[in-house]
């Protein structure tokens, strides 16, 4: 009993530092966007590894969900006999929330992943030391390049993701399925307006800077890891950090639905 | 080599991206009619249930115009429903607005039946409604009138 309560409070101890320590990391980045120099060279070069070579994973599964969800409206819709519903369906579930949603669970497995274990083991080999040794700032240096690339990246994959999820829907339900293409883009531009788009904007935005802030926070706090060094706390971490960007994103996704719709 | 490959292939990424957005924007949301150059009318209905802005309006099948606003009128009580109606249409001021549901699950719409009198213009008001026809109403009509 009295240990359980010390864990209960030793974990909130340390949350609330880890929160602490992010939030500090969050405003740091921040502030450092609007010094000198500007890294352009860096910037298209994390631009390049975030965004275009995300491209092809996200076409592929852009166009696999879309697929999938007019098969799945397909059959429902065709027992209520109004199989014409077909592209608000697709469209509208697309944009509002797999798109935005899957775009950000595809650019957190490839993305996060890899940002997380590099910042750490940067960390490791003291490499941050070494740059505020020389007057470099590390968050403008290594931070914000990659964070502005991912909030400039994400809401692009996203559209990307929302135009061949709705082209491939087109191809199930007027190719494979034998409806009217005229009717199925008829149906998705008469019901899909301005607002749901801007959600499906304002919601990959939100998801870029959520998991970008994770992803590099966990890497660059990695020496406060409590048990763990070296290339174990490297795999922990990035391990920690796919998993806690995935859940503050769903949760994320929660919060702006309710504000949003 | 590599420096234009890199250079090229984050232009293609953005030149895509952007075009996804565009696409989405003007083509599936048409957010083309910046200041629609349509006129707006209005209709009172005793009840629009089930209306929402944007629904569709029709004369014959065809899309006339759109729902720009549905509120109360406070001193009929009644709704008062803003339409824009795309120029080059004209409708009468012994028309008909109904509110009417596209099949049985399908979202409510105007349906405009034209009349044979003098042109509406900008702010006019069609007098003639039919409110939208609630199946519940119906139902406890045939119910308890007997």
């Amino acid at each position: 009993m009295f240990r359980l309560i010390k864990l209960i409070g030793s974990s909130t101890i340390l949350f609330v530092e880890e929160l602490g320590r992010f939030t500090d990391f969050l405003y740091q980045v921040i502030k450092s966007i609007f010094s000198r120099p500007f890294g352009g060279r860096d910037l298209i070069k994390q631009l390049e590894f975030i965004g275009a070579r995300s491209m092809s994973i996200i076409i592929l599964s852009g166009l696999f969900t879309g697929m999938v969800l007019a098969l799945l409206f397909y059959s429902v819709l065709t027992r209520l006999g109004s199989v014409d519903l077909m592209g608000s369906a697709v469209g509208l579930s697309l944009i509002q929330e797999l798109g935005p949603v899957m775009a950000a669970i595809m650019v957190i497995a490839r993305v996060g992943s890899s940002t997380c274990a590099e910042i750490a083991i940067m960390r490791n080999e003291q490499q941050f030391d070494a740059l505020t040794c020389m007057a470099v700032n590390p968050y403008r240096f290594v931070m914000v390049p990659r964070f502005l690339a991912a909030i400039i990246s994400v809401p692009l994959l996203t559209a990307i993701f929302n135009v061949v999820g709705i082209f491939g829907g087109y191809i199930v339900g007027v190719y494979l399925k034998g409806l009217s293409g005229t009717l199925y883009l008829q149906n998705l531009i008469d019901k899909i307006g301005w607002e749901e788009l801007r959600m499906s904007v304002i919601k990959s935005f939100v998801f870029a800077v959520i998991f970008i802030w994770i992803s590099m926070a966990k890497g660059f706090f990695v020496h406060f890891e409590k048990g763990v060094s070296g290339a174990e706390a490297v795999s922990l971490v990035t391990t920690k950090a796919v998993v806690a960007s995935a859940i503050a994103m769903l949760f994320a996704d929660y919060i702006s639905n309710s504000f949003l719709i | 080599m590599k420096k234009v490959s890199l250079e090229f292939v984050v232009g293609l990424f953005l030149i895509v991206g952007l075009s996804a957005i565009v696409y989405l924007s003007v083509v599936v949301s048409g957010i083309s009619g910046f200041g629609s150059d349509g006129y707006q009318l209005s209709a009172k209905f005793e009840n629009s249930s089930g209306l929402k802005r944007g629904a569709v309006i029709e004369i014959a099948g065809v899309k006339i115009g759109q729902v720009e606003s549905i509120e109360l009128d406070s001193e009929t009580q009644e709704s008062m429903v803003w339409m824009s109606i795309d120029s080059g249409v004209e409708i009468q001021d012994d028309a008909v607005a109904s509110i009417r549901t596209a099949g049985i699950i399908g979202d409510k719409f105007i349906k405009v039946s034209t009349g044979g009198g003098d042109p509406l213009v900008d702010g006019d008001e069609i007098i003639e409604t039919e409110p939208s026809i609630s199946i519940e109403e119906l139902v406890s009509k045939y119910m308890f009138d007997t």
